[in-house]
């Protein structure tokens, strides 16, 4: 068995949770995305978001870190069983990602993901594709972000 | 300023603007990837190097659409009426983005309509590419804006 045995089409993997700060969107915003919804809380509330709101890119970044950390924790967690480090290859891009309802300053997201799909690659020997879906949603339960993500996994 | 915004009316079909320059610095690399992903060979030359698929210290995909916001927002978003976006078709990463890169690209449009249920607001599809110094494409893809109409700005 291999690392990249462990993944199974229909499993859902947990990422965690998040707590989006006024400080740390307007930061994001001012570097990146500094559109008035993201940098002013009295201009935003009276946009058409209705208040202080992440940035897209933002959320989506948050949701990475947090797909990194559950990602090398259950890398470790296979070493620790004796295994040898099998290959962490980077991503080719994403599909369908939405951005459903804002991110407010204040929010906690959860993420989770679903291996939708797993094929070894047809033009890198050694290496697979995992496929997955991600999705975002705040402590009311109601979705705010979701994406169809791919990422090489060495096959050993 | 008393200069109108760019407004969806303003964004015809095939509207080609120019994006960048964006200088890709080692040091801000480094930060957003570890603060967003802090995979080995976003951190350090020695870990991207020792990876077969990525071979050298490569910025965060991220980070490539962080910036691709930036350029777009200093292009046209914050001089338009944009009301945001709803979401993104697509986005290739299809070369390395690396410290010392400059960006530029183009954001086109690529079909546009108004919303059937509020004619105030423009729905615009948009096709971006990213290149670097070397005219190699880092990043395509295709993304929705959303834009009132001048009716809607003066609403």
């Amino acid at each position: 068995m291999s690392f990249w045995d462990t993944f199974v089409i229909g499993e859902e993997i947990a990422l965690g949770s998040h707590t989006f700060t006024a400080e740390e969107i307007i930061r994001f915003a001012e570097k990146y995305d500094p559109q008035i919804f993201h940098l002013d809380p009295d201009a935003a509330a009276k946009s058409v978001l209705g208040g202080l709101c992440a940035s897209g890119w933002h959320t989506a970044s948050v949701c990475m870190r947090l797909n990194v950390e559950t990602r090398y924790a259950r890398l470790r967690e296979w070493i620790e069983a004796g295994n040898p480090m099998p290959k962490v290859g980077p991503s080719p891009g994403f599909r369908n990602m939405g951005w459903q309802k804002p991110v407010y300053a204040g929010d906690t997201i959860s993420f989770s993901q679903t291996v939708t799909d797993k094929r070894p690659s047809a033009r890198r020997a050694g290496w697979g594709v995992l496929s997955f879906s991600t999705s975002g949603r705040n402590q009311h339960g109601t979705e705010v972000f979701s994406f169809d993500g791919v990422a090489f996994q060495g096959l050993d | 300023m008393n200069r109108p915004k760019r407004a969806f009316e303003d964004f015809s079909e095939n509207l080609e603007i120019p994006l960048g320059p964006y200088a890709v610095e080692r040091d801000e690399m480094i930060a957003f990837a570890s603060e967003f992903d802090p995979q080995p060979f976003h951190l350090d030359e020695a870990s991207g190097s020792a990876n077969e698929l990525v071979g050298r210290l490569t910025a965060s995909g991220w980070h490539t659409c962080s910036m691709l916001m930036r350029m777009m927002a200093d292009a046209f978003i914050l001089d338009s009426t944009s009301q945001g976006s709803p979401g993104v078709d697509f986005i290739n990463w299809r070369a390395p983005v690396c410290a010392g890169d400059v960006l530029t690209g183009t954001a086109r449009v690529l079909s546009r309509r108004i919303s059937v249920k509020r004619p105030t607001l423009g729905i615009a599809k948009m096709g971006v590419t990213l290149e670097n110094q070397a005219g190699v494409t880092v990043l395509d893809g295709e993304y929705t804006l959303l834009l009132l109409t001048r009716e809607g700005v003066a609403a």
